[in-house]
C-alpha cells in the first residue's frame, strides 16, 4: 500500500513551516468560508488536518494508481485518431483517479468549487504526482492554469471555466509556434474580432502544446494587426466544446511521454478574450510562466525523489563481492549526493511556493478592499523574493534533476542501461525539465539581475542572522565563508562593466548564489528537523566545492579571452 | 431509476500484512498487531453502489457495519468515498457472533432500516473467509440473491443482470429487486476517498464517540446534523438477544493451530516431456491447480 505523502516525512515536515500560520490565516480570510460551506475548515488546526487529509489521499492516488501505470503509459504513449488525442489507457486511469479524488481546482476559491488551498498544497500534489510520473504531472498540474483565468478573466469567464477544471475539464496554455519558442514576441496566430458573429475568431498554428487537446486552452494570440513584437499579443480562452482546433499530430519524444505535446491547428476557432487587450504577453503569459516554472519545480523534485529511491533500493539490493553495494563508499557518495540534492531541491521548492502564496493572496485580498501601507509593502517584499527565486529554483531543481537521473543510472550500473528499471524512465523523464518553461540559460537571464541588485545577497544575509543550535554553527561558518566569496565574485565581474561579460559569467554567478542559498536552508531545516542534517552537511561540500570552482574560474578569466570562445 | 441501497461493510484485521507478531503465543488472533481495515471485497461492493449512483444520481446509498465503538471508522470510510450515511450495529450482546447470529442481527436492522431495493455486500471477509453473511441475509429477508458478482450488466424494469465470476467461468444471470449482490474481488476497485467529502464528514462521530472524545467542535453537531453517526443496539433492532452474539452462534471454535509452513523433502525433475507431464497429473489429482 504505498502512499507517497505518508512515506516522505519531509513533506509533511514542508507543510508545517511556521510561514503557514501566516499563509493559512491570510488565505481563509479568518475562515469566513465555514459557515457557507461545509467542508471549510473552521480554524487553523482544522485547516493544516485538512492539508494533510488531502495529500494523504493524493500520496494514495500517486502510490496506489499513477506510479502503478506509469511503466504502460511510458510504452503505450497517446495517440491521434480523427485529429483528436486519446490517451494511453494508464493515463486516462490515472486522471480518473484524481478526479474521483476531487484533486483538482485546488487552489481555486470555494464559491467556484475550488478547495482554496495554498499553492503549497498544489505543489506537493505535483511533487508526489512526478515522482509517480512525471508525465502525469504535466496533466494534473495545468490545472493551474485555472489561476490565470481567475486572476485575469471576468466574472462570467471565472464562474462559466472555473467549475469545470474543479470538476476535472483538463486544461492547456497554448503559446509555442513553429517560429516562437524562448522568443514568444515572435508570436503569430491570428486573432480577429468578427462583427458579424459578435466574437473572435483565432486562425494559425500552435507546437509543442502540452495536453493541446485538452478541454479548456489559454492561447497567445495575435489581436494587432500588422503589430510584430510583444504589445500586439492578447491572451484567449478557447473552449473545445465550440470546436474549430484540430490535433494535426503529437510529437515522438524522448521523456515524458504519457503527456502528448500536440501541434495544434486553428482553423475560424472561436474564443473569448481573457483580460485586457495587448497585455496578452507582456503581463498575463509572464504570470503564466511563473506558474509554471514552480511547477516544473515540482516536477523536478518528485523525479529527484523517484532517482533518490530507486538508487537506494537498488543498492541495497544488489550485492557484488560479497556485500551490498550501497556499502561503497563510491556508491554511498553517489548516494549521499542524490539525497542532498533532492532535499535541498525540495527546500527552495517550498520556500519559493510560500512566497508565491503570500504575495498571490495578497494581491486577491487588494481585489476587495486598499491595502494598508504595510500589507502592501509585504506583497511587494514577496513579490520580489518569488520573482528572485522562481528562476534560480528552476535552474537549481531542473539541474539537479537530471544530475540525480544520470547518478542513478550510475549506481544501477550495466542495468540501468536496460529497459528493466525505472531509472532509465527516469532519466529520460528528466531531460526536458531544464528545457521547457524557459530553459536554464533563460532562467539565468531572469535571474542575474537579483544578483547584480543583492536580492540574493540579503536573503543569504537574514539567514545568517537566524540563530541556529551551536552544533550547526560551524557549518554556518562555511556557507559565511562561501558567502563572502560570493560577494567577491560579483565585484569582480560588475567592475568590468561589460554586459556581454556579465552575461558570459552570469551562470556561474546564478548557481553561486543558488547553492549558496540552498546550503542556508538546509541548515534551517536541520535546526528544525535533526533528519536533515546530513544532507545539509553533504550539500555543503558540493556546494563549497562548485563555489571554489566558480571563483577560480572568475577570478583568472581574462576578457579578453571572450574572443577564444567565439567564431 | 432511483434505487435505496444498503451496502453492507465489516471492519476486518488486516490479514494480509501479516507480521510475526499476528498471532499471540496461544494461538488466537493478536488484533492489537494487526491494523483494522476496511474489508476489501465489501470496498468492491461500495464500489458498485456508488457506480449504480453515478448513473442514477437520485439513488441513496446507505451502510450497515455491525461491529466494536470502533468501527465506525467504516461509516465514515464509506462517507468518504460518497455514500449517503450509515449505521454502526453495537453492542455487547452482538459480541461473538458467527455468520447465523450476525446475519440475524444484520437483517433485523436492515428490516428497521424499511424500504429498500438493493444490498449489496463483499463476497466474503478476510478474517472468517466463509462467504455466508451475505447469502443468509438475504435468505432471512425472504429476497433474492446474486452470489459473486463481478459486474452489474443493466438495472432496468425493477430487473438487475449481472455478470458471476465462478470457478470455471462466467454466467450472466438475471434478478429481480429487492435484490442481494456479493460481489467478488475481481471487481472495479472501489475510489479513492474524495478530498471535498473528507473535509465535509471528518467530524463525523457517533454518541459514543462523541462522548469519550475531547473535541472543541461540539457545538457543530447541532447545525450539521449529518455528522451524527447513528448507532444501534439490540434493543433498537428489536433481536433477541438468545440468537445474538455468542449465545446465538451454534458454531464453536474447537482449537486453533499456529501452522508454520515448513519444506519437507524435495523433488527434483528434469525437463523432459514425462517429468513434466507427471508433476501436471499430480498437482491437478491433489487440487494445487486446475
Amino acid at each position: 500500500m504505498a502512499n507517497y505523502f505518508l512515506d516522505n516525512p519531509a513533506l509533511k515536515y514542508h507543510l508545517d513551516h511556521p510561514l503557514m500560520q501566516e499563509i493559512v490565516a491570510l488565505k481563509e480570510r479568518n475562515y469566513a468560508d465555514k459557515d457557507v460551506f461545509d467542508y471549510a475548515p473552521l480554524d487553523f488546526e482544522d485547516a493544516m488536518d485538512n492539508f494533510y487529509r488531502v495529500m494523504e489521499i493524493a500520496g494514495e492516488v500517486c502510490g496506489e494508481v499513477v506510479a502503478v501505470n506509469a511503466e504502460g503509459v511510458d510504452h503505450d504513449g497517446p495517440e491521434v485518431i480523427n485529429s483528436r488525442v486519446k490517451y494511453a489507457a494508464g493515463t486516462q486511469r490515472n486522471l480518473d483517479a484524481a478526479i474521483q479524488a476531487g484533486l483538482m481546482g485546488l487552489s481555486m476559491p470555494r464559491r467556484y468549487g475550488g478547495l482554496n488551498f495554498p499553492m503549497v498544497g498544489f505543489i506537493m500534489v505535483s511533487d508526489m504526482a512526478s515522482r509517480a510520473d512525471a508525465g502525469f504531472c504535466n496533466l494534473w498540474a495545468l490545472q493551474d492554469c485555472a489561476e490565470t483565468l481567475y486572476e485575469f478573466g471576468n466574472e462570467e469567464q471565472r464562474q462559466f471555466f472555473i467549475p469545470q477544471v474543479c470538476n476535472g475539464s483538463t486544461m492547456s496554455m497554448d503559446l509555442t509556434e513553429p517560429d516562437a519558442g524562448s522568443d514568444l514576441q515572435a508570436v503569430m496566430l491570428r486573432a480577429s474580432y468578427s462583427e458579424e458573429d459578435k466574437c473572435w475568431r483565432l486562425n494559425g498554428v500552435k507546437r509543442f502544446i502540452t495536453n493541446g487537446d485538452s478541454d479548456i486552452h489559454l492561447v497567445l494570440a495575435r489581436s494587432e494587426e500588422g503589430t510584430k513584437d510583444g504589445r500586439g499579443l492578447s491572451m484567449f480562452i478557447y473552449d473545445k466544446k465550440d470546436g474549430g482546433v484540430d490535433v494535426r499530430r503529437i510529437e515522438n519524444k524522448m521523456g515524458i511521454k504519457g503527456s502528448p505535446t500536440c501541434e495544434l491547428t486553428f482553423k475560424n476557432a472561436k474564443a473569448q478574450l481573457c483580460g485586457d487587450r495587448k497585455m496578452g504577453l507582456i503581463k498575463y503569459v509572464m504570470s503564466l510562466m511563473n506558474g509554471a516554472r514552480l511547477g516544473i519545480m515540482a516536477q523536478a523534485t518528485g523525479l529527484s525523489e523517484a532517482a533518490y529511491r530507486e538508487a537506494v533500493a537498488y543498492a541495497n539490493d544488489r550485492k557484488q563481492f560479497g556485500k551490498a553495494i550501497i556499502e561503497f563508499p563510491a556508491v554511498y557518495e553517489m548516494i549521499a549526493n542524490i539525497k542532498a540534492k533532492t532535499e535541498a531541491s525540495r527546500s527552495i521548492l517550498y520556500e519559493t511556493a510560500r512566497f508565491v502564496d503570500l504575495y498571490k493572496i495578497w494581491e486577491d485580498i487588494e481585489k476587495d478592499r486598499k491595502l494598508e501601507k504595510e500589507e502592501k509593502a509585504q506583497l511587494k517584499k514577496y513579490k520580489k523574493l518569488a520573482d528572485a527565486y522562481t528562476p534560480l529554483g528552476k535552474a537549481m531543481t531542473t539541474e539537479f534533476c537530471n544530475q540525480n537521473a544520470y547518478d542513478c543510472i550510475q549506481v544501477h550500473g550495466g542495468s540501468g542501461f536496460m529497459k528493466d528499471y525505472a531509472c532509465e524512465r527516469i532519466y529520460r523523464d528528466a531531460r526536458i525539465t531544464n528545457i521547457y518553461e524557459g530553459t536554464t540559460q533563460l532562467q539565468v537571464i531572469a535571474a542575474i539581475r537579483h544578483v547584480t541588485t543583492g536580492t540574493y545577497l540579503a536573503q543569504m544575509q537574514a539567514c545568517q542572522a537566524e540563530i541556529i543550535s551551536p552544533e550547526l554553527e560551524p557549518l554556518k561558518k562555511r556557507i559565511l565563508a562561501m558567502t563572502e566569496k560570493y560577494e567577491t565574485m560579483v565585484k569582480q565581474v560588475m567592475e568590468i562593466k561589460n554586459p556581454e561579460y556579465t552575461d558570459f559569467q552570469a551562470r556561474r554567478l546564478v548557481e553561486t548564489a543558488g547553492h549558496i542559498i540552498l546550503s542556508y536552508l538546509l541548515i534551517l531545516d536541520a535546526n528544525r528537523m535533526d533528519s536533515f542534517r546530513h544532507s545539509a552537511e553533504v550539500y555543503a561540500n558540493i556546494a563549497e566545492t562548485e563555489v571554489h570552482k566558480a571563483a577560480n574560474f572568475i577570478e583568472n578569466f581574462d576578457v579578453d579571452s571572450l574572443a577564444f570562445y567565439k567564431g | 431509476m432511483d434505487l435505496k441501497i444498503i451496502v453492507l461493510a465489516k471492519q476486518v484485521p488486516d490479514t494480509r500484512n501479516v507480521g510475526k507478531d499476528a498471532m499471540k503465543a496461544d494461538g488466537t488472533v493478536n488484533r492489537a498487531a494487526l491494523p483494522a481495515i476496511f474489508n476489501p471485497e465489501d470496498l468492491n461492493a461500495l464500489e458498485q453502489a456508488l457506480r449504480i449512483k453515478d448513473q442514477h444520481p437520485g439513488s441513496s446509498i446507505i451502510l450497515l457495519t455491525m461491529g466494536p465503538g470502533r468501527a465506525a471508522e467504516i461509516i465514515r470510510e464509506g462517507l468518504f468515498r460518497g455514500a449517503d450515511g450509515g449505521y454502526l450495529l453495537t453492542d455487547r450482546a452482538f459480541a461473538g457472533a458467527d455468520t447465523l447470529a450476525t446475519s440475524y442481527a444484520l437483517s433485523m436492522a436492515i428490516k428497521k432500516m424499511g424500504h429498500f431495493d438493493l444490498i449489496i455486500a463483499g463476497r466474503q471477509a478476510i478474517d472468517g473467509d466463509t462467504a455466508q453473511v451475505g447469502p443468509q441475509v438475504a435468505e432471512k429477508l425472504g429476497i433474492a440473491q446474486i452470489t459473486y458478482v463481478e459486474e452489474i450488466i443493466s438495472i432496468a424494469d425493477n430487473k438487475i443482470r449481472a455478470k458471476r465470476r465462478l470457478e470455471k467461468g462466467i454466467e450472466i444471470v438475471e434478478g429481480s429487486m429487492p435484490l442481494l449482490l456479493t460481489i467478488n474481488a475481481s471487481a472495479p476497485e472501489c475510489r479513492p476517498r474524495n478530498a471535498k467529502l473528507v473535509m465535509k464528514y471528518k467530524h463525523a462521530r457517533t454518541v459514543t464517540e462523541k462522548q469519550n472524545e475531547d473535541t472543541d467542535y461540539l457545538s457543530l453537531y447541532s447545525s450539521r446534523p449529518y455528522l451524527d453517526l447513528p448507532e444501534w443496539s439490540v434493543i433498537d433492532v428489536k433481536a433477541d438477544v438468545a440468537i445474538c452474539g455468542l449465545s446465538g452462534s451454534p458454531t464453536k471454535v474447537k482449537k486453533i493451530e499456529n501452522v508454520v509452513f515448513q519444506a519437507k523433502e524435495s523433488k527434483t525433475l528434469s525437463n523432459s516431456d514425462s517429468d513434466i507431464e507427471e508433476l501436471m497429473i499430480e498437482l491437478i489429482t491433489n487440487h494445487t491447480i486446475g
